[in-house]
């Protein structure tokens, strides 16, 4: 069954969307997400990675051996996780120290070699493009979902972007008033957050 | 920071799945049945303590004093590869029940972000090497203790009456909500 363009785009955003559909991928999803900024950052960055994978995985798809297919997408992702890390402690230093750990982690990201093992080693390199591109923003769009659910009720704030000078975002959005539910934003909010919203799709996907 | 701290932040304070929600796909994979829970568990403590090691000595004998920082992720990333291999043929050869238990979460502790994480925060901290090695058994330990503690808590659940759109792994992400708030009373502790 072939698949046209947006068809493969758009799967990624509802249909597959990464960490409630498929439920990979989760470590960065819980890790990072204490506030919008972050969530966002750590998608960008795995979408990068993502696509990037994608086409050299497409691109070579004939030429890997299947036995050591597993080890040469590793090496891939990790070449392409290496490149993001310098990229952003060049233009995001910030957003890097924040990140932590979590970026050298996408090389660990079930999902990027779950896309490469699963589509971008059987099909041509525009499809892996639009498949990496529209895994990547629903995995993007997830995370800021719950980066800025998370961010809001646990410390009222919602940011965009920090520089080291100024951040952009709301401060306060609930008025000064507001006692934070500090629980969100620290561990076990992250997990029963992220379930609770797992159940909130269900319910709207069973309809 | 002396051992005793070490070892009590790894297990419980800083534990690897519940605070610092690194491991979490074979968290809520493998914690269905107890017997695979054991299984991970104790794979996951074999291969953490030995990647922790390796990828200390090459990171200290070989990535540092040639300049090759930068290349640690995909080094690391070998080294465990290459372990996971060899710990998958030994199990296969020797407990050939184990194996089959574990099916396919074996080869993906190479994809395990406990392994890969540990490594890169072991260095991040610039520890010794006794105390790395403490810490990787410390955070294994934590490891082990959580999923198995976790799996028994599973295993009652499915006994239970859930809500149909909570069930399976939204429920599972709840209880581990739960359980990661008894380790965050640990947090006085250091």
């Amino acid at each position: 069954m072939a698949k046209t363009l947006t068809q493969e785009f758009t799967k990624g955003l509802w249909e597959d969307i990464a960490p409630f559909r498929l439920v990979l991928g989760l470590c960065p999803v819980l890790g990072v997400t204490t506030t919008m900024e972050n969530g966002i950052g750590m998608g960008l960055a795995t979408t990068f990675v993502l696509v990037f994978s994608n086409i050299l995985v497409a691109s070579l798809r004939n030429i890997i051996p299947s036995k050591v297919r597993i080890a040469c997408f590793i090496i891939i992702i990790a070449t392409f996780v290496v490149i993001t890390e310098l990229l952003m402690q060049a233009f995001a230093y910030t957003l890097f120290l924040k990140l932590g750990v979590f970026i050298p982690l996408i090389v660990v990201n079930c999902i990027v070699l779950g896309r490469a093992e699963a589509f971008a080693s059987k099909n041509s390199i525009t499809l892996s493009i639009a498949d990496g591109l529209g895994i990547g923003i629903g995995f993007t769009l997830s995370l800021a979902a719950l980066g800025s659910l998370r961010e809001l009720l646990g410390a009222n704030n919602l940011t965009i972007w920090t520089t080291p000078t100024s951040i952009i975002g709301v401060q306060e959005v609930f008025g000064p008033h507001f006692q934070p539910f500090t629980f969100m934003v620290q561990a076990p909010g992250a997990f029963v957050c992220l379930g609770l919203m797992l159940c909130l799709m269900n319910l709207l996907g069973s309809k | 920071m002396g051992y005793m701290e070490i070892i009590i932040g790894g297990i419980f304070v800083n534990n690897i799945l519940l605070a610092q929600f690194l491991g979490n796909c074979p968290f809520l994979g493998t914690s269905k049945k107890m017997e695979t829970a054991v299984g991970m568990a104790m794979a996951v403590v074999f291969v953490l303590v030995l990647a922790g090691v390796i990828t200390w000595v090459l990171y200290a004998f070989f990535l540092a004093p040639y300049k090759l920082v930068y290349m640690r992720t995909i080094a690391f990333i070998l080294v465990i590869a290459s372990l996971v291999q060899f710990v998958e043929m030994f199990l296969k050869k020797s407990i050939p029940a184990l194996y089959a238990g574990l099916g396919i979460f074996l080869p993906l502790i190479t994809t395990n972000c406990a392994v890969f994480g540990a490594c890169i925060l072991n260095i991040d901290k610039e520890l010794n090497f006794m105390k790395t090695l403490v810490q990787s058994t410390a955070y294994a330990v934590g490891f082990g203790l959580a999923l198995i503690l976790f799996a028994g808590v599973r295993e009652r659940i499915i006994l239970s009456r859930v809500p149909k759109p909570l069930q399976d792994t939204s429920i599972g992400l709840v209880t581990a909500g739960i359980l990661s708030l008894t380790f965050y009373a640990f947090k006085g502790m250091i």
